[in-house]
C-alpha cells in the first residue's frame, strides 16, 4: 500500500507517543527501575573489583577492575532494557489497556518500535549511571566512543525484543520473570562479563561461543577497553543477525495477534 | 455508501464455538442504532471483530467504503469504541490517559490537548484531569471511555453497553450527549441490556441471537408489532370486583391495583371512559413493562423454538 506523507507524520506522533509514555512510565517509578541497577553494580565494583579484584591481578592486561567494567555497564543495559518492555507491555495486556493500541491505525511495527525505544532509553539511562559510577572507581580511558554507543544500542535493542517476545507468551506476571532468571541471568554470567574466555578449557570455550551474550560483551569491551575474545565484526554482524530474527518474529506475532487477540 | 457494511461475518473459537454464524449487518450513515441480543449471543464478538480486537473466522466488514482487510487502517481511523470493560492504566491521569489515545491516531500533541479539553468538559471530566484513574467513580470512569472514543473524531462511534452500572443522572446525562453527537453526524452503534435505552435512543435495530440476526428493522416498526399493551393502574379507591369491559383484559394485583390488557386498535381514552362508567377512578398508570423488552424476548423466543424445531 502506498502511504502518503501525512501517514508518516501520523506513525511518528504515534511513535513519540508510545516513547514518551514509556520514558514516563519508568521515570515515575525511578527507585523500581533506575536506582537498582545502580545500587548492585557499585557492589559489583566494590567487591569484585576493589576487594577481590585487587588479589586478581590483571585479565588481558588490564587491572580486573576495569576489565569488569564492559560487562558490568552492559549488564545493566541488558537487564533494563528486557525488563521494561517485558513489564510494560505485559501490563497493558494484562489491564487490557494494549486495545487502545489495537483499535488505533498504528502499524504493528510502530507499535514495537514506540516500545523497543522505551526499553533502549532505559537501557541507556541506566548503563550511563552505571558507568558514572564505574568512573568513581577507576578511570578508563574509551578506545571507541562510536563502537561503545553502537554496541550499547544494538544490545539494548536485542534485549527489548526479547522481553517483548516475552510478555506476548506471559499469561501471568510469574511468566515475565522466569527468562530473566533461569535464562538471561547464567547467560550474562557465563558471557564473560566477569573473565576473559581464553582461560577456559578449549571445550567450554567453544561452548561459550553460543552464548550470544559473548559477543555483546567482548564487543562492547573492545568499544571501552580495545580487547575482545570475539573478532568484533563477527560481533556485529551476530548480534545484528539475532536483531533481525527477534524483530521479524516480534512482528510476525503482532500480524497474528498472539496473546493479544482472540 | 453505508457506515458499516458487515457481509457474512463468522467467527469460531478454538474448540469450535461458533460464535458468528454468517452475519450480514448494514448501518446507514448518520444513524443511531442498536445491537441487541441476549449475553452470548454474539454482540461483543461483532464489535470485537469491526474494531479489530477480535480475528473474523471469514467474512467481509467495511466502515464508510474502508475495507477491514486492505485497509485497516483506513477502518480503524473512523470508529471509536467505547468497550464494556474498562480498559485503562489505572495509574495515569485522566488528561494523560486522552492525550495518549490522540497521539495513538496520530493527532499532534498541541491539537489534541484542544480536543482533550473540549470533550472533557463536555463531559464534565476538565476538572478531574489530573486525577489517577484508579481514583474514578464508576460513572466516571464511563464518561471518560466515551471521551477517549471521541477525541479522534470518529465517524463512527460504537458504543459497547456504555450505561452499564451508572446511575440514573449519569445515564440520562450521556444518553442527551450521545442524542447531540448524533445530530451533528456521528453514527452511533449502541449495544445495551437496558432496552429503554435502545427504545429511546435509536431508530434502527438488530438482534443477535446465537451468532445470527434474528430481526433487523427500525424501532418505531418493531414497537409496530406488538399486537396488545399492558398498563398498570392505581386506583383512588378499592375494587372488589373486576366489570366486565369490551376490549379491555382486567385482573387484580391487589384490591386497589388492576393490569389492563388492550388491543392496539383500542384507545386509552376508551379505557377510561369505561372505567368511569363503572365508578373506578384511576390515580396515576404506567406500562407494565418496556415494550420493546416484550418484543425482544418474543423474537429471543420464537428463534429457540424454531432452532428446537430444526433439531
Amino acid at each position: 500500500m502506498r502511504r502518503r506523507l501525512s501517514d508518516w507524520h501520523r506513525y511518528w506522533v504515534t511513535f513519540q507517543t508510545i516513547l514518551t509514555k514509556e520514558i514516563l512510565r519508568f521515570s515515575r517509578i525511578w527507585v523500581q527501575t533506575i536506582l537498582p541497577s545502580v545500587i548492585t553494580t557499585t557492589l559489583y565494583f566494590v567487591i569484585f573489583g576493589r576487594l577481590i579484584g585487587e588479589r586478581i591481578g590483571t585479565m588481558d592486561g588490564f587491572a580486573y577492575l576495569d576489565f569488569i567494567v564492559p560487562g558490568l555497564v552492559l549488564m545493566g543495559v541488558i537487564t533494563n532494557s528486557y525488563a521494561n518492555v517485558v513489564s510494560s507491555f505485559y501490563s497493558s495486556k494484562f489491564s487490557r489497556y494494549i486495545e487502545e493500541l489495537l483499535i488505533s491505525p498504528a502499524p504493528n511495527w510502530v507499535i514495537l518500535a514506540g516500545y523497543v525505544s522505551g526499553g533502549v532509553a532505559r537501557g541507556l539511562i541506566v548503563g550511563t549511571a552505571v558507568m558514572l559510577v564505574a568512573l568513581l572507581f577507576t578511570e578508563i580511558q574509551i578506545h571507541s566512543a562510536l563502537v561503545t554507543l553502537v554496541i550499547c544500542i544494538m544490545t539494548a535493542v536485542l534485549f527489548s525484543l526479547g522481553g517483548f517476545i516475552n510478555a506476548i507468551y506471559a499469561n501471568s506476571f510469574d511468566d515475565i520473570s522466569i527468562v530473566p532468571t533461569f535464562v538471561l541471568t547464567p547467560l550474562t554470567y557465563l558471557g564473560g562479563v566477569f573473565y576473559s574466555i581464553s582461560l577456559l578449557p578449549d571445550f567450554w570455550q567453544a561452548v561459550s561461543l553460543a552464548n550470544p551474550l559473548l559477543y555483546m560483551v567482548n564487543a562492547f569491551r573492545y568499544g571501552l577497553l580495545g580487547v575482545s575474545d570475539i573478532p568484533i565484526g563477527v560481533a556485529f554482524g551476530m548480534i545484528l543477525i539475532f536483531i533481525l530474527v527477534l524483530t521479524a518474529f516480534s512482528l510476525l506475532l503482532l500480524r497474528r495477534g498472539v496473546g493479544i487477540k482472540t | 455508501m453505508f457506515a458499516l457494511d458487515a457481509q457474512q461475518l463468522t467467527k469460531a473459537y478454538k474448540g469450535g464455538f461458533q460464535a458468528l454464524k454468517g452475519v450480514d449487518l448494514q448501518v446507514e450513515e448518520g444513524d443511531f442504532f442498536a445491537l441487541l441480543g441476549p449475553n452470548g449471543a454474539g454482540k461483543s464478538t461483532f464489535i470485537g471483530i469491526v474494531s479489530s480486537l477480535v480475528r473474523k473466522t471469514s467474512g467481509a466488514v467495511q466502515v464508510f467504503g474502508h475495507d477491514l482487510d486492505t485497509d485497516p487502517e483506513g477502518v480503524k481511523s473512523c470508529i471509536g469504541l467505547v468497550p464494556q470493560e474498562f480498559n485503562f492504566n489505572l495509574f495515569l491521569p485522566v488528561l494523560e490517559v486522552v492525550l495518549n489515545q490522540a497521539g495513538y491516531y496520530g493527532i499532534p500533541r498541541r491539537e489534541a490537548r484542544v480536543r482533550a479539553e473540549r470533550y472533557l468538559r463536555q463531559l464534565d471530566l476538565w476538572d478531574r484531569r489530573g486525577t489517577e484513574m484508579r481514583k474514578l467513580s464508576g460513572g466516571l470512569k464511563r464518561r471518560l471511555m466515551i471521551a477517549r472514543a471521541l477525541v479522534h473524531e470518529p465517524r463512527l462511534l460504537i458504543l459497547d453497553e456504555p450505561t452499564a452500572g451508572v446511575d440514573i443522572e449519569i445515564r440520562r446525562s450521556m444518553w442527551s450527549f450521545l442524542r447531540e453527537l448524533n445530530a451533528k453526524g456521528t453514527t452511533i452503534i449502541l449495544t445495551t441490556h437496558y432496552l429503554e435505552e435502545a427504545e429511546s435512543l435509536c431508530r434502527n435495530i438488530a438482534i443477535i441471537n446465537q451468532g445470527e440476526i434474528a430481526e433487523r428493522t427500525s424501532v418505531a416498526k418493531l414497537l409496530g408489532q406488538l399486537h396488545t399493551e399492558t398498563f398498570v393502574l392505581n386506583l383512588k379507591g378499592c375494587v372488589s370486583e373486576l366489570p366486565e369491559l369490551g376490549g379491555f383484559v382486567l385482573q387484580h394485583l391487589d384490591d386497589c391495583t388492576l393490569e389492563v390488557e388492550m388491543n392496539r386498535d383500542h384507545t386509552i381514552n376508551g379505557l377510561f371512559e369505561a372505567l368511569s362508567r363503572n365508578g373506578i377512578e384511576v390515580i396515576s398508570l404506567r406500562n407494565k413493562q418496556n415494550r420493546l423488552e416484550r418484543l425482544f424476548l418474543e423474537l429471543v423466543d420464537r428463534r429457540a423454538a424454531g432452532l428446537e424445531g430444526r433439531a
